[in-house]
């Protein structure tokens, strides 16, 4: 098994995405620079948090024209997986590989403290392992994670079981007020129709040690994991 | 020859930007905006070779494919003289 960390000129969770694969999966894992066009050996991919050329235009919309994306939609076409999170969640959705946009924060603030997420759906490959009755306590840190899609779109991703995780309360009620950016649905986190490309906001590398305030992101990566040990045996 | 490409938010997507906007413009006492949307403004340089169809065809591509998010945003072209 072998898990990569692509890195865009702005990247800046690259490294923590890194320290959790190798110190918290024990898994291979390697840096893939934003111009590599070969990802042959992956069975993984993770599209890291930060400000891909600076937000330029808008998040997400210039890194999506780095040479690893064409190499990055063949590697989801083969079933593959792919993992976004934050700006990369914002770049797969300006690539295409999963549907609707990520607009400004509707406070106009940045936004950068614990939120608790339902998992919406616990048997997509990345929350297979995540006990279903548990509301996780993940930070966030962005100023547009306000997710938006029309009508159709949000009506077949609820269909599907595409939305993978939403902001909720404490105590796991979906609600306007544990919404922290306007997003649709509360949406956090969605999938493709294939389940082998996740994209979310909140950030589960920087919630795998107890140190840190909470550990329950390790339970995202452990899933992943899970799944490609059984999809090898 | 050079072309104007706007980029604006489709009716209905919320523009926190220009509800800020708005709310400093009223402060400057001006009464009666019932609304600000906030845009972008591109001028795209095309060397004199290339024909003003073509010039149009190739703004176009990259006012759809780069300039706009055709989930939330529209555009418009213009080529100027």
């Amino acid at each position: 098994m072998k898990f990569g960390v692509v890195v865009f000129p702005g990247s800046n969770c690259d490294h923590d995405a890194y320290h959790v694969v190798s110190k918290h999966l024990g898994q291979p894992v390697d840096f893939i620079w934003h111009k590599e066009t070969d990802l042959s050996g992956y069975d993984a991919i993770i599209v890291p948090g930060g400000f891909s050329y600076g937000d330029y235009l808008r998040a997400g919309a210039l890194a999506r024209f780095s040479p690893v994306m064409q190499a990055i939609k063949q590697f989801a076409a083969e079933g593959k997986f792919v993992f976004g999170i934050c700006n990369g969640f914002q770049i797969l959705c300006e690539a295409g590989l999963l549907p609707g946009a990520l607009m400004r924060n509707a406070g106009l603030h940045f936004i950068c403290r614990h939120v608790t997420l339902k998992v919406e759906n616990g048997s997509t490959p990345f929350t297979c392992e995540v006990d279903p009755d548990k509301v996780l306590s993940i930070p966030i840190a962005h100023a547009e994670g306000n997710y938006t899609c029309d009508d159709e779109t949000y009506h077949r991703l609820e269909e599907n079981g595409q939305i993978v995780f939403r902001y909720c309360d404490a105590d796991g009620s979906v609600t306007p007020e544990s919404n922290p950016n306007g997003a649709r649905g509360n949406i956090a986190g969605i999938c493709n129709e294939n389940r082998n490309v996740l994209g979310m906001m909140p950030h589960p590398e920087r919630a795998c040690e107890d140190l840190l305030g909470s550990s329950d992101g390790r339970e995202v990566f452990l899933s992943l994991n899970r799944t490609i040990e059984r999809l090898a045996a | 020859m050079k072309a104007a490409v706007h980029v604006t938010l489709k009716p209905g997507v919320l523009d926190p930007q220009g509800k800020a906007i708005h709310h400093s413009a009223e402060t400057l006492g001006f009464e009666g905006i019932s609304d600000i949307r906030q845009g972008k403004y591109f001028e795209i340089e095309i060397v004199d070779s290339i024909s003003e169809s073509e010039a149009r065809n190739a703004v176009e591509s990259i006012a759809r494919d780069i300039l706009a998010n055709p989930v939330i945003e529209d555009y418009t072209v213009e080529i100027l003289r």
